[in-house]
């Protein structure tokens, strides 16, 4: 579903370019679930926000494949309507649009792209109001203003109840778990776990074991100074819990060495 | 390096895709202003002795004034001895012969809007039949309006028809006296609609349809009086969100409300000038004084804007609330792009008991859009229990924008209760990328964002008015924004 070979890129500051990802490959199929740990700044951001199509970040070499198209080509909005949905780290605050009014918008933007109707007010409602209860939300979340005034908790779920209804065929979660209470992220988790299907792709970026006892990743690529450094399965994450970022250099240079 | 480089720069540095210029040959008076070309207005409107008396003692009392410097607007002398203060209606047989002639972006612009395909002609100055259509409507609705006793016409006509009417509320509201560009409306103004609603009479229907047609002509010096009589209640809109054919520069429109016990009055306005292009080349002045006395106890007066064109706006929709719990309320939305600048607000003065105003001001401005917000509340000693709410919000988009806020409070009643909320915000890129992340054009995103800014405006518009301000700001944003 996802090619990525050889990704340099880095961050448009109006004057240069400073690189951030240096030679990055991954691969994910349909159906699998990708775990993306990493030390702060590592870069984890850099590469979910890229693939979203955000243009301040620049690709300078390597190509990035989706579904057999050059992805990088796309606007952001293109990506979406084909099916690449990224919950931000920082879910962004719009004030003075209703959340279902966006949620209305984005659904109707995929569905139009699908060569399918367009939902009215009352059908998002039923749908929203399914996806809400699953997600713990109250439905006053929906009339206010996007993202303004939630709480973490509030802004991350309001995330994946968006990826509930676009129904992706990528799924990127930049760090959903992140500031969550053990409750929240047992909602949250949930309401992944329950995306994961044989045709959908996820990946999740994340600094915690506690979300991977959850959705147990079929692999684990841990991000360093811009390129994949180390992956294994689901017991890397494990490992990493256990013996920190720290370990992740000297582990990558032996297994370098060895298969040298 | 993508084509996902649309960046909120390029969508708001587009070009205002509905301006255009054919000069039209006209019947016009030398250039210039003295006490003859005044009369000389007069007798060709074939006016009545008291009305070139007060236009003459308007244009000596301006000849004592300097144009205003206060507010923050900008712009090049204007030479008021280089202008023609009269113009003949003007002939139609030097512009387009037919829509084919007409810039198909303009076209467009009309069709995206919605505008009837009659009134696209008309609006665009095509010389065709389309236009007794429209006229033939609105002589049907003058006269069902006026079988119910309500006059409502042209301002000329009405000096003709009704002079007691015109001598009674003429300049009671805005007198010549008032500023520099009243003074000068009041001596050379061309025409411009009367309106008069007998007692306890509810107008059955929007003055808009005809308005519409009417404003084709009434050139640059517009004059309006709309009396409510007691019990009455009116609906005006003015305006219309096409553009409007226009070669005039300056534009200089008195409008006087007039509201007695129990009267309500409500009057929007949409208005979409050319607002010059993205170098500030061009473009409509519009400088403006409109002013609602609530005269009569109980009475409202509301004024809703939007306004969106005009190279530079200059214009404070007041209310003086005289009769005791009257009501006055402002809810506005400007938006400047490129180089336009906006000098907007209100005046609320509470002078009867219990008088209560509400105030909600919506700024947008992109490019290097200037957006000023200036309000005055003033609550006289003798306003006992008066209420004044102001919100006053602004939104950014890109940052060679600028908007500001000049709230000015005078409170001589201790019991008065005012309350003043503004905010400033901003259409980020990280705002946008969110909205597109999810699926929506920049434009859409864009569009989203500035419809959810002014919801409180818009829901006071009348129904069809509020689809068609909202397709407005869709279409100035994806032509002038996004
Ligand atoms: N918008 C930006 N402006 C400047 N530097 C940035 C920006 N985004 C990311 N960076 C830099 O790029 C590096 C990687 O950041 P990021 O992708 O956010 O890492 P992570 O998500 O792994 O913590 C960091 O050094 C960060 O400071
Ligand atoms: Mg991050």
């Amino acid at each position: 579903m996802l090619d990525i070979v050889n990704l340099h890129a880095g961050i448009d500051d109006g004057t240069a370019i400073r690189p951030i990802l240096h030679g990055l490959d991954l691969s994910v199929k349909a159906g699998e679930v990708h775990a993306v740990m990493g030390p702060n700044g590592s870069g984890k951001s850099t590469l979910a926000q890229l693939l979203a199509g955000r243009d301040s970040y620049r690709v300078t070499a390597g190509s990035v494949q989706y579904l057999g198209r050059n992805l990088l080509e796309l606007p952001p909005e293109e990506r979406a309507r084909a099916g690449i949905f990224l919950a931000f780290q920082y879910p962004v605050e719009i004030p003075g649009v209703a959340n279902i009014y966006l949620l209305k918008a984005a659904v109707n933007a995929v569905r139009t792209h699908r060569g399918e109707a367009e939902l009215d007010a009352i059908d998002i409602l039923a749908l929203v109001r399914d996806k809400l209860k699953f997600m713990g939300m109250d439905e006053a979340l929906l009339y206010r203003a996007v993202n303004q005034g939630f709480s973490g908790g509030e802004k991350k779920r309001n995330e994946i109840l968006q990826m509930a209804l676009l129904e992706p065929k990528l799924a990127i979660l930049d760090e959903t778990d992140s500031g969550l209470d053990i409750d929240a992220l047992k909602i949250v988790a949930d309401g992944i776990a329950a995306m994961r299907s044989p045709q959908r792709a996820i990946i999740l970026v994340t600094h915690y074991q506690r979300l991977l006892d959850y959705i147990v990743p079929d692999r684990v690529h841990v991000l360093a100074q811009g390129r994949i450094a180390l992956s294994g399965g689901p017991e890397l994450a494990q490992e990493l819990e256990r013996r920190g970022y720290g370990w992740v250099d000297t582990a990558s240079a032996t297994r370098v060495g060895a298969t040298a | 390096m993508t084509t996902a480089e649309l960046r909120l720069e390029d969508l708001i540095g587009r070009d205002y895709r509905q301006g255009f210029f054919t000069t039209l040959e006209t019947d016009t008076v030398r250039r210039g202003l003295d006490e003859d070309v005044v009369r000389l207005i007069s007798a060709k409107k074939n006016e009545p002795a008291f009305m070139c008396e007060w236009r003459l003692k308007a244009f000596r009392h301006w000849l004592t004034l300097a144009e205003p410097r206060w507010s923050s607007v900008t712009h090049p002398p204007i030479d008021y001895q280089a202008i023609s203060y009269y113009s003949a209606p003007k002939s139609r047989k030097d512009g387009p012969q037919s829509l084919a002639d007409v810039d198909p972006e303009l076209l467009r612009t009309y069709e995206k809007l919605g505008v009837p395909l009659q009134e696209r002609a008309l609006l665009a100055g095509v010389a065709v039949d389309a236009v007794f259509d429209s006229v033939s409507v609105a002589t049907t609705f003058k006269d069902k309006l006026a079988e119910l006793g309500i006059v409502f016409c042209s301002f000329s006509e009405a000096v003709q028809e009704h002079p007691d009417l015109v001598r009674q509320y003429l300049g009671s509201v805005v007198p010549y006296t008032d500023n520099y560009f009243a003074a000068l409306n009041s001596a050379v103004f061309s025409d411009g609609s009367f309106c008069y609603i007998p007692p306890g009479l509810r107008c059955p229907m929007e003055l808009s349809t005809y308005f519409r047609i009417n404003a084709m002509n009434t050139g640059q010096f517009e004059r309006t009086l709309i009396v409510a009589d007691r019990g009455s209640y009116v609906s005006y809109l003015e305006g219309c969100t096409a553009p409007m054919r226009d070669e005039n520069q300056l534009h200089a429109a008195v409008v006087e409300l007039v509201a007695l016990d129990d009267a309500q009055i409500k009057y929007a306005t949409v208005q979409n000038w050319y607002p010059g292009d993205k170098d500030g080349k061009g473009g409509i002045y519009n400088f403006v004084t409109k002013r609602g006395d609530c005269r009569g106890a109980n009475s409202r007066i509301s004024w809703t804007q939007v306004e969106t064109g005009s190279a530079i706006t200059w214009k404070y929709p007041s209310v003086i609330l005289q009769g005791d719990d009257s009501v006055g309320e402002f809810r506005s939305v400007a938006l400047t792009n490129h180089y336009q600048q906006a000098d907007t607000g209100t005046k609320m003065i509470h002078l009867g008991r219990n008088t209560k105003s509400t105030i909600i001001s919506k700024g947008i401005a992109a490019g290097h859009g200037h957006n000023a917000y200036r309000g005055l509340v003033r609550v006289a000693r003798s306003a006992y229990g008066a209420r004044n709410y102001t919100q006053c919000d602004s939104l950014l988009l890109g940052d060679t924008c600028a908007a500001h806020t000049f709230p000015y409070i005078e409170v001589k009643n201790p019991s008065a209760r005012v309350e003043h909320e503004a905010t400033t915000s901003r259409i980020g890129e990280d705002q946008l990328f969110y909205c597109q992340s999810r699926g929506l054009t920049p434009e859409d995103a864009v569009s989203m964002i500035v419809n959810g800014f002014c919801k409180d405006v818009f829901k006071e518009l009348p129904m069809e008015f509020a689809v068609e301000a909202q397709k407005l700001l869709g279409v100035s944003l994806e032509g002038s924004i996004g």
